[in-house]
């Protein structure tokens, strides 16, 4: 058995137990590699529950920045005797189990084709501890400084960030230096360092930043102009809300009054929450509201009011596994068809996908700026593995020339001018009428809002005709926001394609290698990232001028191509779902093995070629 | 129906307020509800305290769910802004309306069937946060637009219309209330004008939650013996209201009584409200000692009407919150966006 040997391009998974304080030793250790000039994508695989059950930290290295989720684990570190077994499996063939040889295994407990790194971390911990917290929380430390002995990662860089978290906090800062020595001179001294997988300092992380999808999302609401969020807890979106609330602390408090710029309401269900949201937004403020699938099911009937009455609403969801309760800490792309055409009754909303946390940034604040143009809810579409795992991405921009778009409100003196008010009075022909906000002029412009139908002038309205006219302006409307949501993105194969590959959100990561890969084995596929719902008209033109075009999700019902063949009108016969729907975040492996497959399937050899 | 216009012309002689406007600005579209509906009265009273306090129209919001109550937004303040949200809602749009511009009056009116079933967990939390409104529940215990189905107000034992025993205990929207924190807490009857409008007007005008349950006859669905909103119990007869589908018109429903008193209110059609006038030397602002009597007067079948509880130094969710002055709703970028600037010291500490 040969031992694996990769610099700078392996996977190092950790099985720990919830609530043990591994989290942030395993962020450390990801941090550290960064530190090095080196990317890194961590993922947390963690269960719905706090404290004892098992969760695994997954950290790919990578110099060339591929983040998607690679599958396989070079190098486990094993600590979780309730999950060893498991764990031990999935190493591939000439990886290494690093593990606490403080109690003896029987030797059925291992493998023959991995390498065994034992270490006995209890026994250290017990010699040097008394207190148990103690043992446990340096327990982590102690590892982290043995794996960095094994795979050659600077100490130093993991102390530079000790004294950045310990800044001002000595003690601290001095008992966690101590552990992570303790942990490298002791493998240092029983282990031949390194091992076959190493880190080598490297200059591919550039100016990114490493940050998780949910808090920049949260900064995008900052950004963009939010001043009501109302929001219920709900694995995984909680850190979204909690995000923003975080960031208006430190950027939305006036300076002389010590008085917030904002209002963070943590309701009482999703109800309330899109209730406040819509409130807030009927009344002139920039409102969100974050949530995950079952948050979206609860809040239909008040998604429905605001797409007819016309108010401006962001919501953010979170998705997860569904249905039900589904997977709550699992990922999905599962929640496309309920927000698409969310509530009862003719209805259908606008979307977008986020890539990463650099786009939950953007499009969460495009996202405000379109609520308020279209006045109606807009989704943001992220998901758990973006949302919750802290990624290398693009840094955040912002143009300080950048206005809000508040849309059309018409103000006390257009109204005192005389200037005509119908509030679904489509006067520029784009479907998107005036409103005034509550307050504006003591005699004009005041309506009533209502879910019920009505004529152009906000009157109550149940004729046929008045219906209809309105529900046109709407679909007008909708055709309107196909111009505004962003822009599909192509990445062109290198060489003539006739596949083609369209793919959103999570999934892109993974896509990104794999069209590489599939380059290096001489399957060409042109790919178009989707952005925004309604579908701009190129993607129906992409998909025209391909045979057949891969539609990759993470679901299992191929939710994105029902939409592409509802709303794009597509011939669905070109369209070949990819789907992987397990829960854990979608794979270059998986995406190559399935295209190989169907472009094999698909591609005519020419006879010629065939014998020769 | 909204598109009845009411004519514009006004008398010469109709008395201005201090900032001259008449009665007739704070109108709304004529009612499409019953004739005789006490909902409509409530409506005018609501007109008269406006119009007394020298109000703004244009400076009200009035926010309502689904039902018989929630349709008579429509029917006063045509100058305001009017927003009929979705059933049992109301109280988390008033509170997201409430955030966005703290400088306007907010007034949320509902039913007993919005607000005590499908809305009661809207109605408690809007309570407990002390979202700064006027929360009127239109209180006749039963469903009208849906054709007299019992409503979760509806007392134990009392009869349908069509002869149905209600099995279930009435929910006690003040108790609820009081218990919940809400720091203005009324019940009036919406024939007696001259407890209703100074009642409207001290609930507007109170910083906080503030709650005003308005005992309000439904002369179509809930006008027989058993229940506390028909008080036919009390006159133990008249069968002769309890017609299916028949509504007769009927002249609105006064009272006029001296503190202190028990009053029976005999209604145009024969019905009896038997109201309770507070005592000299209650305490509204005793909450332990509030609850406890209504509960006793409850016991004996009486229905206390007044200013029932009211906490002098109340506070809002603004407050609470610690928001700025300035309505959020007109913060604009240099307010709120921390600017690139800023961004990249962020970005900076992200690497």
């Amino acid at each position: 058995m040969k031992p694996i040997e990769a610099i700078n391009d392996f996977v190092v998974k950790f099985a720990n137990v919830n609530g043990s304080g591994s989290a942030s030793a395993n962020e450390l250790f990801a941090r550290s590699i960064l530190r090095m000039g080196v990317p890194v994508s961590p993922r947390n695989i963690f269960p719905s529950n706090i404290q004892g059950l098992p969760t695994w930290y997954e950290v790919r290295v990578n110099e060339r920045g591929y983040q998607g989720r690679r599958g396989g684990v070079d190098l486990m570190v094993a600590m979780n005797p309730q999950t060893w077994d498991k764990d031990v499996k999935e190493i591939e063939a000439g990886g290494y189990l690093f593990y606490d040889n403080s109690k003896a295994l029987p030797k059925s407990k291992f493998r023959d084709d991995v390498n065994l790194i034992g270490m006995p971390l209890t026994e250290i911990c017990n010699a040097t501890y008394n207190d148990p917290r103690q043992r446990q929380l340096f327990k982590n430390i102690i590892y982290v400084g043995a794996l960095s002995a094994l795979l050659d990662i600077d100490a130093g860089e993991i102390e530079r960030l000790f004294s950045e978290q310990y800044k001002g906090k000595e003690a601290l800062l001095q008992s966690n230096i101590k552990a992570l020595r303790l942990g490298r001179e002791y493998a240092t001294e029983h282990f031949s360092c390194p091992i076959g997988i190493r880190v080598q300092r490297a200059n591919a992380v550039g100016n990114r930043i490493f940050v998780d999808g949910n808090s920049a999302a949260g900064l995008g609401a900052l950004y963009g102009g939010a001043t009501v969020c109302a929001w219920y807890p709900i694995t995984p979106s909680s850190s979204l809300a909690e995000a923003f609330s975080r960031h208006c602390q430190k950027y939305r408090v006036d300076p002389a009054t010590g008085k917030q710029r904002y209002a963070i309401i943590q309701a009482e269900d999703e109800l309330a929450s899109i209730g406040m949201a819509i409130g807030a937004g009927w009344n002139g403020a920039r409102a969100f509201t974050a949530t995950s699938g079952p948050g979206i099911s609860l809040m239909q009937e008040f998604i429905g009011l605001a797409y007819f009455a016309e108010i401006p609403v962001v919501l953010i969801d979170v998705q997860r596994g569904g249905p039900s309760t589904g997977m709550p800490t699992r990922t999905q792309q599962s929640d496309l068809l309920s927000c698409a055409y969310a509530s009862h009754g003719d209805t259908k909303h606008v979307m977008l996908f986020p890539e990463d946390p650099t786009e939950c940034f953007e499009l969460t604040a495009q996202a405000l700026d379109l609520a308020d143009r279209l006045q109606t809810p807009v989704f943001v579409m992220t998901d758990l593995d973006i949302g919750m795992n802290t990624r290398l991405c693009d840094p955040f921009q912002w143009d300080d020339t950048r206005a809000y778009d508040r849309g059309k409100v018409m103000s006390y003196d257009e109204l005192e001018a005389g200037k005509e008010f119908g509030r679904y009075l489509d006067v520029d022909g784009d479907g998107i009428p005036y409103r005034t906000l509550p307050g504006t002029h003591p005699e004009r412009g005041a309506y009533f809002t209502r879910g019920t139908s009505k004529d152009r002038y906000a009157r109550y309205s149940e004729t046929g005709p008045d219906y209809i006219d309105n529900m046109q302006r709407l679909a007008r409307k909708f055709e309107t926001a196909k111009s505004l949501v962003p822009k599909p993105l192509l990445t062109p194969a290198a060489k003539p394609a006739r596949f083609g590959a369209i793919y959103y959100g999570s999934t892109s990561p993974a896509m990104q290698e794999a069209l590489d890969v599939l380059s290096e084995r001489g399957i060409h596929v042109n790919a178009l990232r989707v952005r925004g719902f309604p579908f701009p008209d190129e993607i129906a033109d992409f998909v025209a001028t391909h045979p057949w075009v891969f539609v990759i999700e993470q679901n299992r019902d191929a939710q994105l191509k029902t939409l592409l063949v509802n709303e794009a009108r597509v011939n669905p016969a070109r369209l070949i779902p990819i789907l992987h729907y397990d829960g854990t975040p979608i794979t270059a492996r998986f995406i190559v093995d399935q295209i190989s497959q169907h472009a094999g399937a698909r591609t005519v050899v020419p006879i010629r070629k065939a014998v020769s | 129906m909204t598109y009845l216009a009411k004519p514009k012309l006004h008398h010469p002689t109709l008395a201005k307020n201090q900032i001259g406007y008449t009665r007739r600005d704070y109108e709304g579209a004529i009612s499409t509800l019953c004739a005789g509906c006490g909902h409509d009265s409530i409506s005018a009273a609501i007109v008269q305290a406006c119009w007394e306090l020298d109000i703004e129209p244009h400076r009200v919001a009035k926010l309502s769910g689904i039902g018989c109550s929630s349709k008579t937004p429509t029917y006063f303040l045509g100058n305001s802004h009017g927003f009929n949200s979705v059933h049992g809602r109301m109280p988390s749009v008033v509170t997201g309306a409430n955030l966005a511009n703290r400088e306007l009056i907010y007034l949320g009116v509902s039913g007993d069937g919005d607000s005590a079933s499908i809305g009661i967990g809207q109605f408690a939390h809007c309570m407990r946060r002390g979202v700064n409104m006027l929360y009127i529940v239109e209180n006749n215990g039963v469903y009208g637009l849906t054709k007299g189905q019992f409503s979760a107000t509806a007392d134990k034992g009392s009869k349908s219309k069509r002869g149905v025993t209600n099995t279930d205990e009435p929910v006690d929207m003040i108790g609820l209330a009081l218990m919940l924190g809400a720091t203005f807490v009324a019940r009036s009857f919406s024939g007696d004008k001259k407890q209703l409008v100074p009642l409207i007007r001290a609930a507007i005008e109170h910083r906080g939650a503030a709650f005003i349950d308005v005992i309000s006859p439904c002369v179509a669905f809930n006008n027989h013996p058993g229940s506390t909103k028909s008080y036919e119990f009390v006159r133990q007869h008249n069968e002769a209201v309890n017609r299916l589908d028949f509504i007769e018109g009927r002249s609105e429903i006064t009272a006029d009584y001296a503190p202190g008193e028990i009053v029976e209110v005999t209604q145009h059609d024969g019905s009896v409200l038997r109201l309770r006038k507070l005592a000299p030397d209650y305490d509204p602002t005793n909450r332990v000692k509030v609850m406890n009597y209504l509960q006793e007067r409850a016991a004996e079948g009486e229905v206390v009407t007044g200013l029932l509880y009211i906490k002098p130094d109340s506070a809002d969710l603004h407050q609470y919150l610690n928001t700025v002055d300035t309505p959020l709703n007109q913060l604009a970028e240099r307010d709120l966006c921390p600017g690139s600037v800023m961004l990249e010291r962020i970005n900076a500490a992200l690497r």
